[in-house]
């Protein structure tokens, strides 16, 4: 009966001397790029697609408002809200919200804010264009509807 | 007797970098800053002006009610395929088709939208709009539509802003988005 000999004297391991050297590059990718999340998101947020976006290039001059759906909805309801920062805000809070977040610009750059909507797909117009209204009396006009990029359909 | 050299044990090294790559994998959120840009209109008066009276010709009307559907130009529609042509041949009739504009500078596209409408129906025809403007911005200027786009993101780069100013010279962005109508909430 023929026997197969096991080959030996061949070695199987993987060298693992470079492996911290790659896993700290990999760590330092993640290092630069992260970004911490300031608030908790408690609204839904399944954000649209689009094709034509645009880029804003000045991070401190954009505030963020959340609308959705609440998470929470036993606690909140169903019906769409505003989250700012960490709290949920009423239309009518927005003016004051807008003047907060202008404070802690430049003065020379506080009419360059730009309020970036960050709204659920499922969200009503009427919700909406009562936020566009708030924001047009606290004077920032910049408006973004954040959406994500839609790969899809040709951009062109 | 030989000197100790003093070191640090490498083989922990491994393990403390994974504790931290995997801390920061968990924590990470790529940030979103992109989107459809647009500039809302002064702030509402006390006293609003007499209607300015625009004509009919002007004006290209998409409506949207609270069930998402569409009527372009008092017409109802579904297929939205062909919408970005026709909205670049409106801007640019320059008063070749009595029934269409007398030049882009006059030319504007109105929404109107229901309380009800979805943010995702909007967001869906503003891109479409956005999309013809850009093109005929892109065409203007000579670029490509993703590169006019990019260079009017960053309009501190003197070479962006020549490209913008070129591609925008005599088609102001008049897009009118109406307060809503009321029916469905």
């Amino acid at each position: 009966m023929a026997k197969f000999k096991k080959k030996t004297n061949v070695k199987q391991d993987i060298p693992t001397s470079s492996m911290p050297d790659v896993v700290f590059m990999l760590l330092f990718f993640f290092m630069v790029t992260t970004e911490m999340r300031k608030s908790t998101l408690e609204v839904k947020q399944q954000i649209p697609k689009a094709t034509q976006l645009r880029k804003l290039m000045r991070k401190s001059l954009v505030a963020n408002l959340y609308v959705g759906e609440p998470t929470k909805t036993q606690v909140y309801g169903k019906e769409p809200k505003i989250q700012a920062d960490d709290t949920f805000i009423d239309t009518k809070d927005i003016i004051r919200w807008v003047n907060e977040q202008k404070a802690k610009l430049d003065e020379v750059e506080r009419d360059q804010i730009t309020v970036s909507l960050k709204v659920d797909k499922d969200a009503k117009r009427g919700l909406i264009a009562d936020i566009e209204t708030e924001l047009r009396k606290a004077n920032a006009r910049k408006l973004l509807y954040s959406t994500l990029e839609d790969n899809d359909r040709d951009s062109n | 007797m030989p000197r100790a050299t003093p070191e640090i044990p490498n083989a922990s090294m491994a393990d403390i970098a994974f504790l931290l790559l995997v801390f920061f994998l968990v924590t990470t959120t790529i940030p979103n800053n992109k989107g459809l840009s647009i500039a809302l209109p002064p702030p509402p008066e006390a006293n609003p002006p007499e209607d300015v009276k625009i004509q009919e010709r002007n004006m290209f009307k998409i409506q949207i009610n609270s069930s998402d559907a569409l009527l372009i130009e008092g017409e109802p529609r579904e297929d939205i395929r062909t919408l970005k042509d026709e909205i670049k041949a409106f801007v640019l009739n320059n008063g070749k088709d009595p029934a269409s504009s007398d030049n882009p500078e006059k030319a504007i596209v109105s929404f109107k939208t229901d309380r009800g409408t979805s943010h995702k129906r909007f967001v869906e025809l503003l891109d479409i709009v956005q999309a013809a403007y850009y093109d005929l911005y892109a065409e203007q200027a000579g670029v490509t539509n993703a590169e006019f786009r990019d260079a009017a993101s960053d309009l501190s780069i003197p070479k962006n802003r020549a490209i913008y100013e070129k591609g925008r010279a005599g088609i102001p962005l008049n897009i009118s988005i109406a307060d809503p109508t009321k029916v469905g909430n």
